[in-house]
């Protein structure tokens, strides 16, 4: 009889920790972002925000649909495995909308990023001394940059002229 | 219409369910994706890098890579051969521009080391996140979500190969995604596309027609660091024991 005297505080603390479990629950669900889980301890939609990013590179597929000419140059010389953007640079805009001038590369950096002499590289990759090999001529003089090798079929699609 | 109390009491759960859907919105993906179907690495072919740094300029291109931060680097390796613990390395720019020439060292060796995210299994850097704003995807890739990220540097610091950085401007972890929005799309990366000579090459390993597992069949094949045990998924073939 005694210990149920002063039943009503218990009764009191229960509503009090009931309102601050509810409150709890309220504020988790409105700042915890809602799919937070959905994969594991991390915001789902993260994925798909990060997968929706724009692309800058086409990708060669793209770039062969309209420049089937090209492709067809490169697939029988040297360069068959050097993608378009390789040397052209990242063109998703031209791609979207070839208006937009691409730009044509600089032979005079371009080449000798790869073929300049150097004992760090491949000893089975074809490098000069630029200085030497071509003595300040634009490497596209001679070599045609689709297909490089120097002969009839290079001649044949515009190189050595 | 009339509503019963039965078809209320079937409808409410039924638009609970509804209204959970429209608030998580419907997710921009590439159709015909799906993300348990893959689980993406990379081969690295070193006997093949000419040090040319088309995959960092690509990387920055593709990516909005601020001056002087790096999610992909090429590292030049000189191993003399009687000091091959003592390897001397540089990468000028993170190999942005190429690397100076350099003449035949008849005591020693050369070579190229292109780095990125190994984009590990057991990635010690989503271990670290305090808040879950890092973490790796369905398809193995580590990511990291910027909108959530607080910018403590702790995964910085836990990366054993030191490919996160803090963004300079945005003030959040960045670092390679292995450019997922492409390849989910069903491009190879940047850096991939931009390689001349096939030493990079994404690598699906879930999917058995992926040329990786040819290659890892009959080639000596070594990831960095083994002894940590990240389950790192960047493979080099015909790595140097000097390679840190």
């Amino acid at each position: 009889m005694s210990i149920f005297r002063d039943a009503g505080h218990l009764f009191r603390l229960a509503g009090v920790y009931l309102a601050g479990t509810l409150l709890f629950l309220v504020v988790r669900a409105v700042v915890v972002p809602h799919s937070f889980g959905q994969y594991g301890h991390y915001r789902g939609a993260a994925i798909a925000e990060i997968a929706a990013k724009p692309l800058h590179f086409a990708g060669h597929q793209t770039c062969e649909a309209c420049h089937s000419d090209v492709a067809r140059t490169k697939a029988s010389g040297m360069h068959a495995h050097v993608n378009c953007e390789a040397c052209h640079g990242p063109l998703a805009k031209h791609a979207a909308d070839p208006s937009i001038d691409p730009g044509k590369p600089d032979v005079a950096t371009l080449c000798v990023r790869c073929h300049a002499a150097s004992a760090a590289r491949p000893k089975d990759f074809p490098q000069v001394d630029a200085d030497q090999h071509a003595d300040g001529v634009p490497c596209n003089t001679c070599h045609q940059p689709h297909s490089p090798a120097i002969g009839p079929a290079s001649a044949a699609s515009g190189g050595a002229k | 219409m009339n509503i019963t109390r039965r078809h209320l009491l079937i409808l409410l759960p039924a638009a609970a369910v509804a209204w959970e859907s429209v608030l998580a919105g419907t997710p921009e993906e590439a159709p015909n994706y799906k993300k348990t179907d893959h689980w993406w690495g990379m081969l690295i072919d070193i006997p093949k890098c000419i040090g040319c740094g088309n995959c960092v300029r690509a990387c920055q291109a593709e990516n909005d890579v601020p001056d002087g931060f790096f999610r992909t680097w090429v590292e030049r390796y000189h191993v003399e051969d009687w000091n091959l613990a003592n390897p001397e390395v540089i990468s000028p720019d993170g190999g942005k521009e190429g690397f100076p020439s350099v003449a035949e060292d008849s005591n020693g060796k050369y070579f190229f080391v292109p780095k990125l995210c190994n984009h590990c299994a057991d990635s010690p850097c989503t271990q670290v996140c305090p808040v879950g704003a890092t973490f790796i995807s369905p398809d193995g890739v580590v990511l990291v979500d910027q909108t959530y990220c607080m910018g403590c540097a702790y995964c910085v610091q836990a990366c054993p190969y030191g490919c996160r950085y803090i963004h300079p401007q945005k003030r959040v972890a960045d670092k390679c995604t292995l450019c997922y929005h492409r390849i989910t799309k069903g491009l190879t990366t940047a850096c991939c596309e931009a390689c001349p000579t096939g030493a990079r090459q994404l690598a699906d390993l879930k999917n058995p027609k992926d040329p990786i597992h040819a290659f890892l069949k009959t080639h000596t094949v070594q990831v960095l660091k083994p002894q940590m045990a990240t389950g790192a998924k960047v493979f080099y073939n015909a790595l140097d024991g000097s390679v840190r």
